[in-house]
């Protein structure tokens, strides 16, 4: 089982849709959420991912294709 | 010994070992070297500091470092320069320069650097590595080098010649990466998840980013003992601009200068500026964006510690600024032109947000300030060459010359 630590970044329109639960359900991919801002208007999560490789790859996918932005927790590790 | 008692989370303050671990096992947060102020009060003092070694590592009670050698190529206790000539541009008779192009690989970042190997060191590492744009790569391969450990350095393959001759040239494997900035980024990621390396701004980033406070003593020094009204630093992750804030803020603590009340201002290019946006929204949370902008250096699209920068700018009332790359570039040639600094595109970036907040009135003609200049314009040529004037060319004889003399005038 692999883990991937994430943050989601919601725009406006899918802020009350349960992006969180269907991926967990659609990919068989735990999700556990350490801390979250959700407001009306927009919304960020930070999130431990637990699966196999390849479903947390398609969730990332269809949560990325979905609109929701997904960056690795910490931020860019570029520096300049 | 250092002074440094624990790491502690900058979201939740649950506290860990100092160890080479960078987040927050609960929250996902980002970890920062706590210190034990009290000890360091006992041993410290303006003269203490001014006895020791010319450059970083002077402030070492202030350092998280436990080695008695550490791994210094000379960084640090750069020039600090009253920059009249500059200043007579925007009306500011109190403008310093603070002038980082000097250090040994010519930015800021050997001053993280060194604090990062000199602990990648203790911790028993044999490779270190990073993934960088440009002056991180150069100052990881050259430190490593020094000390005789494994480097490898992580780069886009369109970086710039100079960057990777500058880099190439201390030995480490170079690894140039062919992807987009988000496919890099990942890239590095998952290499730092499974290999057994010190990746100096991932796994030992509380300790790499305390190496930034030096600006900080160093300008408190170099001015008397004393903070500035104003400080206008460039910003890519956010961690310098609270870094420099935290070192102010520390030397206050330690009753080395009085309290702190320098304004800190965030200065970004517009094509990369997640943190000014957020700052003019009114907001600390920021949206990443995908970079586009010829300050490479700054071309940070989701920036760690862009919530703790904003927290430094509202603690201090600053402002954060963004400009325009027709903007940086003549911030790049008026510095040069002024006060002979070639600095890099983040100098520019410097400049140029220095000019805006002088015509806004935010910084007074008589109020003390520095301008942060962290890296030399040698490594950014690309960004300068097509808009310098061009030389007159001749031939070798005295008529071509006077006839070329002639034109010009």
């Amino acid at each position: 089982m692999a883990k991937r630590r994430v943050m989601f970044t919601f725009p406006p329109e899918l802020v009350t849709e349960p992006v969180i639960y269907n991926l967990g359900q659609q990919f068989h991919v735990i999700t556990n959420i350490r801390r979250a801002d959700v407001t009306e208007d927009r919304g960020w999560v930070v999130l431990e991912l637990e699966g196999n490789d390849d479903d947390i790859e398609r969730g990332i996918a269809w949560v990325t294709a979905k609109g929701v932005r997904v960056d690795p927790i910490g931020g860019d590790v570029m520096a300049g | 010994m250092s002074y440094a008692k624990a790491l502690r989370c900058r979201e939740c303050g649950r506290e860990y070992p100092l160890e080479p671990i960078h987040v927050c096992e609960f929250c996902f947060g980002p970890l920062e070297v706590e210190y034990d102020y009290d000890a360091i009060s006992q041993v410290i003092s303006r003269e203490k500091i001014a006895q020791g070694p010319i450059g970083m590592w002077r402030y070492r009670d202030l350092l998280p470092v436990d080695s008695e050698e550490v791994v210094d190529i000379s960084a640090g206790f750069t020039p600090l320069i009253k920059a009249d000539n500059l200043g007579r541009e925007f009306g500011l008779r109190e403008l310093y320069v603070k002038n980082d192009c000097v250090n040994p690989t010519y930015s800021f970042k050997d001053r993280v650097v060194s604090v990062a190997i000199t602990k990648a060191k203790e911790f028993g590492f044999d490779t270190v590595a990073c993934a960088s744009t440009g002056n991180l790569a150069c100052s990881v391969a050259a430190h490593a080098a020094k000390c005789g450990l494994k480097a490898y350095v992580f780069v886009p393959s369109d970086l710039e010649q100079g960057k990777m001759i500058g880099t190439a040239i201390y030995g480490p494997t170079l690894v140039a990466v062919n992807g987009n900035y988000d496919e890099v980024n990942r890239l590095c990621s998952e290499i730092s998840d499974k290999y057994r390396w010190a990746f100096v701004n991932i796994n030992i980033r509380p300790y790499y980013s305390e190496g930034s406070k030096t600006l900080g003593y160093e300008v408190a020094e170099q001015l008397g003992w004393r903070a500035p009204e104003h400080a206008v630093v460039p910003v890519a992750s956010g961690s310098l601009l609270s870094k420099i804030w935290k070192g102010l803020n520390e030397l206050a603590l330690l009753g080395l200068i009085g309290p702190v009340k320098t304004r800190m201002y965030a200065t970004q290019a517009e094509g990369s500026a997640p943190i000014v946006a957020a700052f003019r929204a009114g907001s600390t949370h920021v949206h990443p964006v995908r970079p586009n902008t010829i300050v490479k250096s700054l071309a940070i699209g989701n920036p760690a510690e862009g919530y703790f920068a904003l927290k430094t700018i509202q603690e201090s009332q600053g402002a954060a600024c963004a400009v325009s790359d027709a903007e940086v570039v003549d911030g790049m040639k008026l510095l040069a032109e002024t006060e002979g600094i070639f600095a890099e595109t983040a100098g520019g970036v410097v400049v140029a947000s220095l000019k805006r907040l002088a015509a806004e009135g935010a910084i007074k003609p008589d109020e003390l300030t520095v301008a942060f200049i962290t890296g030399c314009g040698l490594k950014t040529q690309e960004a300068i060459a097509g808009s310098l004037k061009p030389p007159l060319t001749i031939d070798a004889n005295l008529a071509s010359f006077e006839e070329a003399l002639k034109e010009q005038a």
